[in-house]
């Protein structure tokens, strides 16, 4: 155990003090116990606002040892700012190996996607949650969504769906999309595409959620039912394209549009970035893949 | 050796690195249930706490959370110093005020409907049981399903309270109350959250 070595004597092990760990500790087993319940925590200040993933950290903290790999995406990439930095601060101050490889990693930090590759057992997916309460934009009171929670009343849940129908035509809610876990609870799945939301249901992976601002930590044990909300005439369905990536060319995986110049021009490519790569190097590519070797070196910028 | 020196001995030799060892036992346990999580001896409490119930006490309690001792614990001032020194956990008065209890004759132990259940509002305001247990494989054997478990889940620890199967039934329908119990045997715990059914026992 070196990581107690000098230049992060600063801090703690994983930043956190051992009080904070071990009250969060105790938050998170009374979520995998109570699957889908918002157990609320005594959230700390993190060296970074609110918004960028305070509850995400301080689970991923109260978890990490040091023999553990941690992979962070953002929507579904490794290389955008808010994973950078998450990665680079649990680099610092618990000293993990970091990767940006799916099946590597022990622990996944996401806001908010799901990797498009199957995720195992022993792997632990912590989800950044903005607002944990599902019923938070129906009924703004804690003490009323509190009741409704012990209750198990989630009409109100029904009627939004409802009025989605009777505007659009169809459920028009694409994230965020509520779930019932376990047949008891209904959660947010945190703003995940409602694309990943069958990827939950009786997943092998352990699944937890922080939600630093709002101070709830709540969980999804491996091989729990979570059931999108849905009517018997209006059943739930998931986001369909109507291309491939155009640089891998995966089909049946979430895209995300990049605009390419300012004539309209734009193109669709996963959003999993590691799962791009990975189709690419296996020799897959899509219909605006650069060539193989001729165009790697320019357009490819290093790691 | 006096209670003074015994209650100082016996910690965590790496406190912030054991803790974590011990908590991610504990959570892969409670996510998976009937799974048999193995744990090197960390902790040397005193007797007759064992080892890894004195580890999982360490890595969890601290002075925001009550803990209530059975008779056999209750009645040895050095588990109680030991406590004391090392996590500053308060003793619950009753069992019903307790956040943990640490249990060293689950066979005579109270009710479990005498624990703090949470309320409907708060299901998490209960009462999580550390159960002393001789080992996970030689008792009856306890068929699980529930979240966590693929299909099916098997253990067997012995000694376990009186009709607990009919109890353990009881609190799976306060759902979402209940207690959770780690139990916690030689070299190795496992975990029954309140999620867990158990489907038959066979003798």
């Amino acid at each position: 155990m070196n990581a107690q070595s000098t230049d992060i004597a600063t801090y703690n092990f994983a930043y956190l003090d051992e009080q904070t760990k071990r009250m969060i500790r105790r938050a998170i087993l009374k979520g995998i116990a109570i699957p889908g319940y918002q157990v609320p925590f005594a959230s700390r200040e993190m060296p970074m606002p609110y918004g960028w993933g305070t509850g995400g950290v301080q689970v991923t903290a109260s978890i990490i040892g040091p023999d553990d790999v941690l992979k962070v995406i953002d929507q579904g990439a490794n290389d955008t700012t808010n994973a950078v930095s998450i990665r680079a601060f649990f680099k610092k101050v618990a000293k993990v190996d970091v990767t940006t490889e799916t099946a590597k990693a022990t622990i996944i930090q996401t806001r908010h996607r799901i990797p498009e590759q199957p995720l195992t057992a022993g792997q632990v997916l912590v989800f950044q949650v903005p607002i944990p309460e599902p019923l938070r934009f129906l009924e703004p009171r804690e003490t009323e969504t509190r009741k409704m929670h012990a209750l198990e009343e989630y009409g109100l849940m029904h009627v939004k769906l409802y009025e989605d129908i009777a505007k659009h035509g169809r459920i028009a809610t694409s994230y965020a999309y509520p779930v019932k876990v376990e047949g008891r609870y209904v959660m947010d799945p945190s703003p995940t595409p409602k694309f990943d939301n069958p990827k939950m249901h009786r997943s092998p992976a352990l699944q937890l959620f922080g939600a630093g601002r709002e101070k709830r930590i709540y969980a999804v044990p491996p091989f729990t039912d979570v059931v999108s909300l849905d009517f018997e005439d209006h059943s739930f369905e998931v986001q369909t394209f109507d291309q491939p990536c155009a640089l891998c060319g995966a089909e049946n995986v979430y895209l995300d549009e990049v605009i390419l110049d300012d004539h309209g021009g734009h193109m669709f490519v996963c959003s999993d970035t590691d799962h791009c790569e990975k189709r690419r190097a296996d020799g897959h590519h899509g219909h605006l893949a650069p060539e193989t070797h001729s165009a790697s070196g320019k357009m490819e910028p290093a790691e | 050796m006096d209670i003074a020196t015994q209650s100082i001995d016996g910690g965590f030799a790496e406190p912030v690195f054991n803790a974590q060892a011990v908590f991610r036992a504990i959570m892969d346990a409670m996510a998976r249930p009937g799974s048999v999580q193995n744990l090197p001896q960390l902790a040397r409490p005193p007797a007759p706490l064992s080892a890894t119930a004195g580890a999982v006490a360490l890595s969890l309690c601290d002075n925001d959370t009550p803990v209530w001792l059975d008779p056999p614990l209750q009645a040895e001032a050095s588990v109680k110093a030991w406590l004391g020194f090392h996590t500053g956990a308060p003793l619950a008065n009753t069992p019903a005020d307790a956040h943990f209890a640490l249990i060293a004759n689950p066979k005579e132990m109270a009710a479990l409907d005498g624990f703090a259940q949470g309320t409907q509002e708060y299901p998490d305001r209960s009462t999580t049981l550390i159960l002393l247990v001789d080992d996970l494989a030689s008792g009856p054997s306890l068929l699980l399903e529930g979240p966590g478990i693929e299909k099916t889940s098997m253990i067997a620890p012995p000694g376990m309270p009186r009709h607990f199967v009919e109890q353990w039934k009881q609190n799976n329908q306060r759902f979402p109350r209940g207690v959770d119990i780690i139990l916690a045997a030689p070299g190795s715990l496992s975990c029954l959250p309140r999620t867990t059914r158990i489907k038959s026992m066979e003798a």
